[in-house]
């Protein structure tokens, strides 16, 4: 093993172990579209490029933008409902 | 359940977890260290018998293009499933909200943000054309090609300009991207079956290993799926963005 296979390894335990520890759903989402970054270059290194080429786009952008999507569609939701009870 | 009943469950489950992975991991054959046969062969006639430089794309829309058949399928399945649920209730109108849009940092996107967008487009684009038509020569195909096609008027929405972004890619022309692109690749398939007499067998001149043009149907595929999940894409996100950033008012909505 290369010591650029150890370092994505190593970036990728750190990454996953970020992402459980983030304080809330909004911090999480960016810190997993850096996760996915590592992923990438995990991949990369251990000689799959057909993977990273997907895992970069999915996981810096089509992932995070959905989450944070539906993160505010519920924040719309949970302010409506806090209008109604104030009615 | 006390936090010290937990914390006792946790270490024992934890403890088993570590010791089954600990010996698994010492199992595992070193990198690089492959003993089945299947790659090999693939690897021995990839090049002289499909004149194909990238066997992974080789792997997709040749050899196992049945598989990738269904998966392109699924994935088309998924956004019409995405499209029917968030669909627009008979009566419901869309408008954009005034209060959303202000409150909505994108709608106030600084400068710099809006200019990176721009300069970002034209990149994502001729990049995602570029992966889509060398599927068979370079890492890449169809499916990272969609995506990175998908993520060009992504960046419109991120420069606020989300209505603009209707415009740059109607619903209608997604649409037709996903539907043709899908039925694009299953057309690819019946070419085989009617020139060639077996699904999905290759039915195209092979041309030179190297070439753009070359490879026989994996081209063609590769466009079509790159066609099909781009629109997928745009769609689905579409479908989120509606969700987010457009007020629905009328006898059914919310």
């Amino acid at each position: 093993m290369t010591v650029l296979q150890i370092a994505a390894l190593a970036a990728v335990a750190i990454g996953g172990t970020a992402v459980v520890v983030a304080p809330n759903p909004l911090k999480q989402t960016l810190v997993l579209s850096v996760y996915g970054m590592s992923l990438t270059a995990l991949f990369f290194v251990f000689q799959a490029p057909d993977v990273a080429l997907s895992e970069i786009v999915i996981s810096t952008v089509g992932l995070p933008v959905m989450i944070l999507l539906a993160l505010r569609k519920v924040r719309q939701n949970e302010r409506q409902g806090e209008r109604e009870e104030e009615q | 359940m006390s936090r010290r009943a937990r914390l006792v469950m946790f270490g024992l489950a934890g403890a088993g977890f570590g010791v089954v992975l600990v010996l698994g991991l010492a199992g595992l054959p070193a990198f690089g260290d492959y003993k089945g046969v299947y790659g090999n062969v693939i690897n021995g006639i990839g090049v002289t018998e499909r004149r194909a430089t990238d066997l992974v794309t080789a792997l997709n829309f040749d050899f196992r293009a049945f598989d990738t058949l269904g998966e392109e399928f699924i994935l088309f399945t998924s956004v019409l499933g995405v499209v029917l649920i968030l669909r627009q209730m008979r009566g419901e109108q869309d408008r954009p909200s005034q209060r959303e849009a202000e409150e909505h940092s994108f709608a106030g996107a600084s400068a710099a943000l809006r200019a990176l967008s721009l300069v970002l487009i034209p990149m994502l684009l001729a990049l995602g054309v570029y992966v889509v038509v060398h599927g068979a020569l370079t890492p890449g195909g169809g499916f990272q090609g969609g995506v990175i096609l998908a993520a060009g008027p992504l960046a419109v929405f991120l420069a606020g300009r989300y209505l603009r972004m209707k415009t740059v890619a109607p619903t209608i022309v997604e649409e037709l991207g996903d539907a043709i692109g899908a039925a694009g690749y299953a057309l690819v398939g019946l070419g085989g079956l009617v020139f060639a007499g077996v699904f999905f067998k290759n039915f195209l001149p092979l041309g030179i290993p190297g070439h753009l043009l070359s490879a026989g149907q994996l081209p063609l595929a590769s466009i079509a799926v790159g066609l099909e999940v781009s629109g997928a894409f745009l769609v689905a996100f579409s479908e989120f963005l509606d969700q987010a950033l457009v007020v629905r008012s009328g006898p059914g909505g919310s």
